[in-house]
């Protein structure tokens, strides 16, 4: 009885239900519904609308490594977690530190530069 | 018809290069003349070419990291033999275009080409056996891999023939790396035999991923992996997670040179140093590649030849785990001096010595683990001797650089070049000799003699530092690095110095040659019985030497740490089983080394601009693959009739030995 138990666990973890692909194809086909209309409706106010695909864009991902992929906190898939949060980690290191890196070179190396630049144009 | 490429692109005008060419080839000619004579390219072919053994891939990775160890030491004996003449109104014998190219070679093969086939072949040749598995996760994938690597050599090796090879240092820094600045095809040489091998090396590191977290024999857990396993898995996610930044990094770049793209031109909004930025990124998670795998070597031996369980084994599980992720945030001491504020230097200054600890960790554990055993000063256990002392040195050096003042003054100069050959010999190096003279009989079946290796050992180690520690001084007077001449009679004797230890560790070469080409001869009477020549502790040394094609005739059960040892002092080691089950193999195959031969077409093709040949190329690579996609019949069975007749052929005449000597016990206790 456990064991049938346990087994119908694993398949619900391993390859998910009817249900739970529903929800996730819904709910990926509304982010990008949401993404185009961001863009083509023209209701959101133009600086926000980067930021908004953006946002849509990083909770599509979610959606997918979840419904799709089966991420979370279940014992099966606790290696695939602990993969994903190390890559995210490292993701979130070398970009925020190239940015960070970057711009702040840029700030110390490039403004006495432009300005005298401008200067000289203008 | 043939791109750039035409006949003036070999350089007949250079007798240095030319006389080179005429050597190397009437070496091949006599190499592959001896092969045709002794009917030995069947053999080849069947036996190590095509196969997806692990342990034939090792082996053929750590050949392949000699050749070319030679290769690159003979690029730095002419530096050194250049900087030690070109003083003052001297002007040497290379040329400036063609110094240039040599120290970017030299750089380019000794990191691509002999650090990483060395490391890389290690993990083929021991993790498999040390985590009871019969190979690795995708046997096929690894033959690819491998001559992907093959690819990148043949690449890097045929540019000192065909045009010539880059001469902008071992990165490529744009805006030099740039069309404008290279306009020959030696940048194109180096951005299409990085990309082929690194494509190799990426899949390696997915497989042994895969291999370390899937294929471990029943029982054993994640905490009872033998550490060489450990820092293995560390690397290979490393190398997961670093290599594609080095692919995408290089592929801007020839975006900029070949689709006229400006990512890292000075002009129309490009920025040279997003790619400093970027290779470093990948950089220094690329030296924790190649040093990881050798401390792991290290606690082996260390370990082994004390006759004692490693100290600390979590402690260095954890300080390995710490390196691996700290790894990933310190890239930007390679560029301190490149214009960020105080913040950011002093952060990523910070990072860089905390960095230093867990290694510190190490090097404690190490002594700890020899405090008090009983030490057999063998070969590697020398090495890991010669490796503490010199690691050391170096790692404070590196602490040193590590603060933003000092490094202004140091940056570019000879003490960083002191640096970090000081902890690459000292640490990867020693570790690669360490690990070969130790996991030799595994490989092959007999041990490696001593008194050659004794010879060998003693050049490389007083030759390191004849070779290096004038160049800390050169570089607190103030010499620059790649420099091709110099004005400066001062700097003169540290140089010749520095090229007499040169001299010395050209001996330490020859007699490692010397050590394997006796060995073999004498193979007889060097040849290992047991399985386990030195009194091992981890599951390796309990399958016969060499090991047989399946590693393990029954997989090992495993409860616990050093789980071989415990076995031996319980009697149940060499296990004699009633019946064997059938064992499953994959087949050998051909695929990834045809795959490859096309990539090395579809490389040169790009980097010479023939553009039929490189769509040919790449046609080749994709329809090979399809084709090995469709063939069904990739594995086999060994019957376990035959599996019984090879472990009866090595277990009964074992037992008897045992029986008489107690080899697994006598003399290898702890009192």
């Amino acid at each position: 009885m456990s064991q049938h138990g346990h087994s119908n666990a694993h398949q619900h973890n391993a390859h998910g239900t009817l249900k739970s692909y529903t929800v996730g194809f819904v709910l990926s086909l509304v982010l990008t519904v949401l993404s185009f209309g961001c863009v083509m409706s023209g209701a959101v106010p133009q600086h926000l609308v980067v930021p908004g695909i953006v946002v849509f864009c990083v909770v599509q991902l979610l959606v997918q490594l979840v419904f799709f992929l089966h991420m979370g906190t279940a014992p099966e898939q606790r290696s695939n977690l602990s993969i994903g949060v190390f890559s995210l980690l490292i993701i979130a290191i070398v970009v925020v530190g190239s940015v960070w890196v970057m711009h702040n070179m840029n700030a110390h190396m490039m403004q006495p530069v432009i300005q005298s630049m401008s200067s000289s144009i203008g | 018809m043939f791109g750039k490429l035409s006949l003036s692109a070999i350089p007949f005008h250079e007798p240095i290069i030319m006389g080179t060419l005429l050597m190397v080839s009437l070496g091949m000619a006599a190499l592959l003349g001896w092969l045709t004579l002794t009917r030995k390219w069947g053999y080849l072919w069947s036996e190590w070419f095509t196969s997806v053994d692990h342990k034939r891939i090792g082996i053929m990775y750590v050949i392949l990291a000699i050749v070319m160890l030679i290769r690159g030491f003979a690029d730095a004996i002419m530096m050194r033999a250049q900087q030690a003449i070109a003083s003052a109104d001297a002007a040497g014998y290379l040329p400036p275009h063609h110094y240039d190219q040599i120290f970017t070679a030299h750089g380019v093969i000794m990191i691509f080409f002999v650090a990483m086939p060395f490391v890389v072949g290690l993990m083929n040749l021991v993790v498999p056996l040390q985590i009871g598995a019969r190979d690795v996760a995708y046997p096929f994938l690894n033959s690819f891999s491998f001559w992907m690597t093959a690819s990148g050599v043949v690449l890097v090796m045929l540019s000192m023939f065909v045009g010539d090879f880059a001469a902008t240092g071992w990165l490529a820094y744009p805006p030099l790396s740039e069309l404008k600045f290279s306009p020959t095809v030696g940048v194109d040489y180096y951005i299409w035999a990085l990309q082929l091998s690194g494509l190799g090396t990426t899949l390696s590191g997915i497989n042994f991923v895969v291999t370390i977290l899937r294929m471990r024999t029943p029982g054993m857990k994640l905490m009872q992996m033998p550490v060489f396993t450990w820092t293995a898995l560390v690397t290979n996610i490393l190398i997961v997670a670093a290599f594609p930044v080095l692919t995408v990094a290089l592929a801007l770049l020839a975006a900029d040179r070949y689709l006229d793209m400006h990512f890292f031109t000075n002009e129309l909004g490009g920025n040279a140093m997003l790619y400093v930025n970027l290779i470093w990124i990948w950089g220094h998670p690329e030296v924790y590649i190649l040093i990881l795998p050798c401390f792991g070597v290290f606690s082996e031996v260390v370990a082994t030849f004390s006759g004692k369980p490693l100290f600390g084994y979590k402690s260095m599980v954890y300080a390995t785990m710490c390196i691996g992720v700290l790894s990933f945030l310190v890239w930007l001491h390679h560029f301190f001096t490149m214009g960020s504020g105080a913040d950011v230097n002093a952060f990523f200054g910070i990072t860089t010595m905390i960095i230093s600890v867990p290694t510190g960790v190490k090097l404690f554990n190490w002594l700890f683990t020899m405090y008090r055993g009983r030490i057999r000063f063998t070969l590697p256990m020398m090495w890991t001797v010669a490796f503490m002392v010199t690691f050391t040195i170096g790692g404070m050096t590196g602490v040193l650089m590590a603060v933003p003042g000092a490094d202004f003054v140091l940056h570019n100069s000879l003490f960083l070049i002191a640096h970090f050959h000081n902890v690459i010999i000292g640490g990867v190096l020693f570790g690669c000799f360490a690990a070969i003279n130790y996991w030799f009989p595994k490989a092959f079946g007999f041990k490696l003699e001593e008194r050659w290796g004794k010879a060998s050992f003693w050049c490389w180690v007083v030759g390191f530092y004849m070779a290096f520690m004038p160049l800390y001084v050169l570089g607190l007077m103030g010499m620059t690095r790649r420099m091709n001449h110099y004005a400066n009679p001062a700097w003169q004797p540290y140089l010749i110095v520095a090229a007499a230890g040169a001299g010395f560790i050209a001996l330490g070469i020859g007699f490692m040659l010397l050590q394997f080409a006796v060995s073999i001869r004498n193979r007889a009477a060097n040849r290992d019985l047991t399985g386990d020549p030195w009194g091992g502790r981890t599951l390796e040394w309990s399958t016969s030497s060499p090991a047989p094609f399946y590693n393990f005739a029954v997989l090992p059960e495993v409860e616990e740490l050093d789980q071989f040892w415990a076995d031996k002092e319980h009697k149940r080691a060499y296990k004699q089983h009633q019946r064997y089950a059938d064992i499953h193999m994959p087949r050998n195959t051909g695929v990834g080394l045809i795959m490859a031969a096309f990539g090395t077409v579809l490389g040169f093709a790009l980097v010479w601009h023939i553009w039929w040949l490189a769509i040919g190329g790449l046609v080749g690579m994709i329809g090979t693959y399809i084709s090995r996609v469709y063939d069904t019949d990739v594995d086999y069975y060994v019957p376990g009739a035959e599996v019984e007749k090879i472990e009866r052929a090595r277990l009964v005449p074992l037992h008897k030995l045992i029986e008489n000597v107690d080899p697994a016990s006598a003399g290898q206790k702890v009192a």
